[in-house]
């Protein structure tokens, strides 16, 4: 309040607060008290649910560098005193770390590239196009966001275990259907054609986005004598960088993550999301048959903590880079019926 | 269009049409997806539950056993139905809470202090930290199953306990209580599953005139009338996307005890049959909630612009 004193107009006299204050029959005290308390509960309210949020991911950073005498010391509760590495070498040797880690960020850029790609395709057609039969379209891709893919899981299964075409397959091997599972063709061709995981949350966002884009641009494009696929190709594709970069940032990070899809198709290969989940009874496996002793559950949990920090910190490190895409494709996309 | 058409006399075909076939051709990943990879295991699936399967290296044969499956599920086993119910009651609890925690915090989130985007790059941390395997890491193995209970029992809980028998005595709704005391139990749970929703809702909030507000203030409005009166009708649209959010969100979770049934009928047991008329139910079910929510909703919704 003082600070305006010397801005202010000829003829004013400033006063002090509780003049002011005074003036209004302690309106302005009751006032400003509110919005103080105000902030320092938002504060609060914020801090709470940061620390909430943060917490787990800090206490395992803190937990995975101690030594195993730190785990049994009560006096050390956060900040470790003897830190070590060796958690991270054991958890690396144990889940093949390095090999895990490489195949997973190729299927996953693969994955995210094959579904981000066919997912641009439909959505373009959907915002762009009339064609009959177009709403019963619409609403199967409606229909993908909210099936589960538990509903259909078992029959997946049962689909890829004897896998045909039309009794093609079957003709030229001797009667038998060809057994897919294991392999990974089948996600891959499910990732082409939309089919992947929430792939119909990113047809929709994408139409969305396509549907916002004014249709002078590719008017002008087709009075210049493009045609349907160059105009989506040089005009509208660079348009839509942002959202399909960031489509393509979740297709990622969910696919790093994801264990249904790569229990039932991606088996075959060492996955980190795989790897990691089965972490706590191979460690204790390798400490009673390689070592010859006993774990105990504090330094199991040590070792889960470890593996699952090491699962997700590339993913904390594209999220550092990229956060203004993340938030940012759904502010943008504008997720409204 | 003329000129070009002269020019190729061959070609019939008016400009609505090769739209229209372009347009197809747009979408037809998604129709051959759809229909390989969607409708045809849907119906399977379907057929599976009214059989029992039999599998043998030739394949697998169904043979129809009309309401058996789905018979057994309700009457014989003794699991499915108190989960069913145990599931659904948790779907609607959590949404809710989902729903008026989001909202809160996209309300402040939409206010100005220092900070805003760290806090906002922060809520939007769950969305990366509890997705896929990464939920019930810890305590999906076998060891850690098997003395959760005995953690529970020894963590410190005695003051919650407390509060929550004053609570109690003081004539509240036993029932009621018991939702709002496990919706506070469960706010971990809640946090981190409201990433996309907050983002959604603050876009919203992001998008009302704040002249709306300035307007509503000078005639007298209080805050808390102008939340139900602008800010509430202008978010409602917003509402019933987060809701199926929600919902499919938590329907999708693999750790849940349902899913996980449905899933050991399937690899364990190998009852196929049983496991898809499982799924079926539990299916038809969040449909219909998704369906009545959207009913409700949608009758408030001001301006729907599909």
């Amino acid at each position: 309040m003082r600070k305006q004193e010397t801005a202010l107009p000829n003829g004013y006299h400033p006063q002090s607060f509780w003049t002011r204050n005074k003036r209004s029959h302690g309106y302005l005290l009751k006032r400003e008290a509110r919005s103080k308390a105000y902030k320092f509960f938002r504060f609060l309210l914020l801090f709470a649910i940061c620390f909430l949020i943060l917490h787990p991911v800090l206490d395992k950073l803190s937990i995975s560098l101690m030594e195993e005498r730190d785990l049994y010391d009560s006096s050390i509760t956060t900040i470790p005193r003897h830190v070590t590495t060796e958690n991270y070498s054991i958890v690396a040797q144990q889940i093949y770390y390095w090999k895990a880690l490489f195949n997973t960020f190729w299927i996953s850029v693969l994955v995210a590239v094959l579904q981000v790609a066919a997912c641009t395709l439909v959505g373009y057609g959907f915002a762009r196009f009339e064609f009959p039969l177009k709403k019963l379209w619409f609403a199967a891709v409606v229909l993908v966001i909210i099936v589960p893919p538990q509903t259909i899981s078992t029959s997946l299964f049962l689909r890829f275990r004897y896998f045909d075409i039309f009794g093609l397959i079957r003709l030229f091997n001797n009667g038998e259907a060809l057994n897919l599972r294991g392999s990974s063709i089948p996600y891959y061709l499910m990732s082409i054609t939309c089919m992947g995981l929430k792939n119909g949350l990113y047809i929709y966002m994408l139409r969305q986005f396509f549907s916002g884009v004014p249709i002078s641009l590719e008017e002008a494009a087709y009075v210049d004598g493009c045609n349907t696929f160059h105009t989506f190709w040089k005009v509208i594709l660079p348009e839509a960088v942002p959202i399909i970069v960031s489509c393509m940032l979740f297709a990622f990070v969910w696919q790093w993550t994801d264990s249904f899809y790569s229990k039932l198709f991606l088996g075959g290969n060492t996955l980190l999301s795989m790897e990691v989940s089965g972490i706590s009874d191979r460690i204790a496996n390798y400490f009673s048959t390689q070592l010859g002793i006993g774990i105990s559950l504090g330094r199991r949990n040590q070792f889960v903590s470890t593996a699952t920090l090491m699962l997700v910190a590339p993913l904390l490190l594209v999220y550092l880079v990229a956060q203004r895409s993340f938030v940012e494709s759904i502010a943008t996309s504008g997720m409204k019926m | 269009m003329t000129a070009r058409k002269s020019e190729m006399p061959k070609r019939r075909m008016d400009i609505k049409t090769r739209r229209a076939i372009s347009g197809y051709l747009f979408i037809l990943p998604f129709i051959l997806g759809f229909l390989l990879f969607m409708v045809s295991p849907l119906i399977h699936s379907l057929r599976m539950s009214f059989s029992s399967v039999e599998i043998s290296p030739q394949g697998f044969q169904l043979s129809w056993n009309s309401f058996q499956n789905y018979i057994k599920a309700f009457t014989i086993d003794p699991d499915f139905t108190r989960l069913l119910t145990e599931e659904f009651t948790k779907i609607v609890t959590h949404t809710a809470a989902i729903l008026v925690f989001s909202l809160v915090v996209a309300i402040i989130l939409n206010q100005d202090f220092k900070g805003r985007a760290f806090v906002r790059a922060v809520f939007f941390l769950p969305v990366i930290l509890s997705s896929g395997v990464l939920v019930g890491l810890e305590t999906n193995n076998s060891l850690m199953s098997s003395i959760s209970s005995l953690i529970k029992e020894n963590s410190n809980i005695q003051l919650s306990d407390t509060v929550i028998n004053i609570l109690r005595l003081s004539g509240l709704g036993r029932g009621i209580l018991d939702e709002v005391v496990n919706i506070i139990a469960q706010v971990q749970d809640i946090v981190m599953a409201s990433g996309i929703q907050i983002i959604v809702f603050l876009t919203g909030l992001q998008s009302i005139s704040g002249s709306l507000y300035e307007a509503a203030d000078i005639e007298g409005c209080t805050k808390w009338e102008s939340f139900w009166k602008i800010t509430f009708p202008l978010i409602s649209p917003l509402l019933i996307v987060n809701i199926i959010y929600s919902v499919i969100d938590f329907f999708m979770k693999t750790d849940s005890e349902i899913n996980n049934k449905i899933r050991d009928a399937m690899v364990i047991n190998m009852d196929y049959g049983f496991s898809s008329a499982m799924a079926w139910i539990y299916f038809v079910l969040v449909i219909a909630l998704i369906g009545i929510c959207s009913l409700i909703f949608s009758k408030r919704v001001v301006g729907n612009n599909a």
